[in-house]
């Protein structure tokens, strides 16, 4: 925190009183990532679920820490690759705080216990926790609107499409991956009415075998484009050998489909992970959830894949605008559920609560949750 | 050549093998870990500089060598009368369902609910060990087979539960149960992480040695694992005490998932356990399969473990890198077993004929 340069921390504290939610307005000024800042002595930790290689959820979180090195001089950063969402993740937690990390990033869900029992052992150490809801004086939360970007996938996959059948590989049924689901279906059916969206779970976000798997059940099934949302490439790899469609997310992994890629809905944590160094840095971190938007450039969509026809870039192309200046919300009335009854009706827009808890499937998708 | 003297000259041989060992694994780290552009020797001694040399890190050590233990115990006992129960983890995870069950469903009822969640884990686990129990003893089904499908059935089992009818009303709809009540929990050791679980496992491990090597059924059971045509020829009672090892190694197995359930995580969650029962084969044949022996050697798996995610912290090594290194520790330790034991065999017979009292020392 020393030798910090005051001109930024001006800079930073206007960003930030601008507004008390801990999301910027569309008109503040994120610092661009890339710039190198003044030399910092502060030390991050991550803990993450998967491999740092697994082209996915864990892939791309580590490159936002490799961009925090890049940008902060004297920064260090130290993070713990395959960590359990059991008993080991408060060790893991706790090693890093007495490491040194002024700042913790625990990158999966179900380190929530773990973190706040850490936090609460270590009340001066910065706890972010990505996709979680239980927050604590040092225990703030993170995550994405990845919604936006996958409703965006959804129309192209919508678009290209034959068979009327898209299949979703999902790791696990919590409400993020419901409301993705969702999001995706209502883009593929706003691009092709009568399209439905199959669901495979694989109960695991990192599951390369039977991630491949279910790509394979959908694709016997009649499904001609695969959406995944696991952890792995696996499906894209999958998809490629059959010749049907292929959807990422995560991170931009075209290279396991050359020819069948679509787009992917990457996350770019660098922008997010910057913003609370930054903060933390000039002492202002407080314990919030940060949810950002498209407009953030936290998620966004990959380049188009080869086979993808200009006309669906444009389409797509109009929707993102929409999006990122507000004029359009993905989750606005009239939205049916998979039962018929009527989820918002015209005009009406899901709150956050809302989507945070989401529980129901929308109309088209074919699949169950597990009760 | 006097006794004393050929005591003296085992042992000297004993710690050269041991010693070749230590020398051997910290050469492989040097040439694993240097390969990849770090210094191999100094991470090294980071991967047990922090389980051995700081109150937390040995704590930590201890937590997670709480459920190995009585697992290991679970496996140890099995293995003994050459019964292949690699069913630990299933049994395991239908231990913690039950004591969760306890925790979440049994109404007050005037003693702590942690009193009756750990009974429960017993009955639980050795419940799921008795399909494969009467199974062997009744039909010859490969015991292997079935307690390795009753895994997948524990693990899935769990899942659902997790995700249907047990998962919490506080938890926005994720995979979790509520947190146990507060007397679900057992009671933790001065500010560290170390529970109840750890006397219960050396309690068990004493009254297992007790029970194999100080009773009759002991005995009948450790002759039936060398010899089981002997032991039939000497008329014991083979199926029965089948299915009864597969009970205590069931319940031991399902105590495990309990004291985890009770002791450190408070609430059920999906794939809670990282391969406890898996791991807890290589526990007890590092112990020789013997009861005393399985503590120390869990205590030195939790140590190799943690130790693992120490280096990734403090020496930035990539966690593929980590399991290679545990990977080699284990092997070379496994060698050096085998040929210290293979030593003592060649020298042991004639001074073991006609001498039965050595049999009460153990293994």
């Amino acid at each position: 925190m020393v030798r910090w340069n005051g001109a930024w921390i001006m800079a930073i504290l206007a960003t930030v009183s601008c507004g008390d939610r801990a999301s910027p307005g569309r008109s503040e000024a994120v610092p661009a990532v890339g710039d190198t800042v003044a030399m910092v002595d502060l030390k991050v930790g991550f803990v993450y679920v998967g491999p740092i290689g697994d082209a996915g959820w864990t892939f791309a979180h580590d490159q936002g820490r490799r961009a925090l090195e890049t940008r902060y001089r004297g920064l260090k950063t130290v993070y713990v690759e395959n960590v359990k969402e059991g008993a080991d993740a408060e060790r893991v937690l706790t090693r890093l705080a007495q490491e040194g990390c002024a700042l913790v990033f625990a990158t999966s869900f179900g380190y929530m216990d773990a973190v706040l029992a850490t936090a609460a052992k270590y009340p001066r150490v910065a706890f972010m926790h990505a996709t979680g809801f239980k927050r604590d004086a040092n225990v703030g939360t993170y995550f994405g609107r990845a919604y936006q970007t996958i409703y965006l996938a959804g129309l192209a996959g919508g678009a290209l499409t034959t068979s009327g059948k898209i299949g979703f590989v999902a790791p696990v049924p919590i409400p993020e991956i419901i409301r993705h689901i969702n999001a995706f279906t209502l883009g593929a059916r706003e691009a092709n009415p009568s399209c439905t969206v199959h669901v495979v779970w694989t109960n695991a976000w990192y599951d390369p075998a039977a991630e491949k798997d279910a790509a394979l059940s959908l694709m016997d099934t009649g499904c001609d484009v695969i959406m995944t949302e696991g952890d792995s490439p696996a499906p894209l790899q999958a998809a490629e050998e059959r010749g049907a469609f292929a959807i990422g997310y995560n991170s931009d992994a075209r290279a396991f489909a050359p020819t069948r890629f679509i787009t992917a809905a990457v996350w770019d944590w660098s922008v997010l992970y910057s913003r609370i160094v930054d903060e933390v840095l000039a002492g202002i971190w407080k314990a919030e959830d940060y949810w950002w938007g498209i407009e953030t450039g936290i998620t966004k969509l990959a380049p188009w894949g080869p086979a993808v026809p200009e006309t669906v870039r444009q389409r797509v192309g109009t929707r993102q605008r929409e999006i990122t200046d507000g004029s359009f919300d993905v989750f606005h009335g009239p939205i049916i559920r998979q039962d018929g009854t009527e989820a918002y009706p015209a005009g009406a827009r899901a709150t956050d609560e809302e989507l945070l808890s989401m529980s129901y499937f929308v109309q088209g998708v074919a699949g169950t949750i597990p009760k | 050549m006097s006794a004393a003297a050929v005591i003296l000259r085992r042992a000297c041989r004993d710690l050269a093998v041991i010693a070749g060992a230590v020398g051997t694994v910290l050469l492989a780290c040097h040439v694993v870990l240097g390969a990849a552009g770090i210094h191999g020797a100094g991470a090294c001694a980071a991967l047990f500089r922090e389980s051995l040399g700081t109150r937390y890190g040995f704590s930590e050590s201890v937590v997670k060598a709480t459920p190995l233990m009585l697992a290991g115990l679970a496996v140890a006992v099995a293995f003994r009368m050459r019964l292949w129960n690699i069913g630990g983890e299933g049994q395991l995870y239908a231990g913690a369902l039950a004591a969760a069950w306890v925790a979440l469903f049994l109404p007050r009822c005037g003693i702590p609910r942690v009193m009756l969640m750990l009974p429960a884990a017993c009955a639980a686990g050795a419940a799921w060990a008795l399909a494969p129990g009467i199974l062997k003893a009744s039909l010859g089904v490969s015991e292997i087979l079935v307690t390795l499908m009753g895994n997948y059935l524990a693990m899935l089992l769990a899942d659902h539960l997790c995700y249907g009818p047990w998962k919490g009303s506080t938890t926005f709809g994720f995979p979790m149960s509520d947190r146990f009540p507060a007397d679900a929990d057992l009671p933790t050791y001065a500010g560290t992480r170390v529970h109840g679980g750890l006397a219960i496992a050396l309690i068990g491990a004493v009254l297992l040695w007790a029970l194999l090597w100080r009773t009759r059924w002991g005995f009948q059971v450790r002759v039936a694992g060398s010899n089981a045509r002997a032991a039939e020829y000497a008329g014991y009672r083979i199926r029965r005490d089948v299915v009864v090892v597969m009970l205590i190694s069931g319940a031991l197995a399902g105590l495990a998932g309990g004291v985890e359930m009770a002791g450190v995580l408070h609430r059920l969650q999906p794939r809670f356990s990282p391969g406890y029962g898996y791991t807890a084969i290589l526990v007890a044949w590092l112990a020789r399969l013997h009861p005393l022996a399985i503590p120390p050697v869990a205590l030195f798996l939790g140590m190799l473990l943690t130790g693992g995610e120490q280096l990734q912290v403090s020496a930035g090594v990539p966690s593929s890198l980590v399991d290679i290194l545990q990977g080699l520790i284990l092997f070379l330790a496994l060698a050096a077993e085998a040929f210290l034991r293979r030593r003592h065999g060649e020298a042991r017979h004639p001074e073991l004929s006609g001498s039965p009292a050595v049999e009460g020392s153990g293994d």
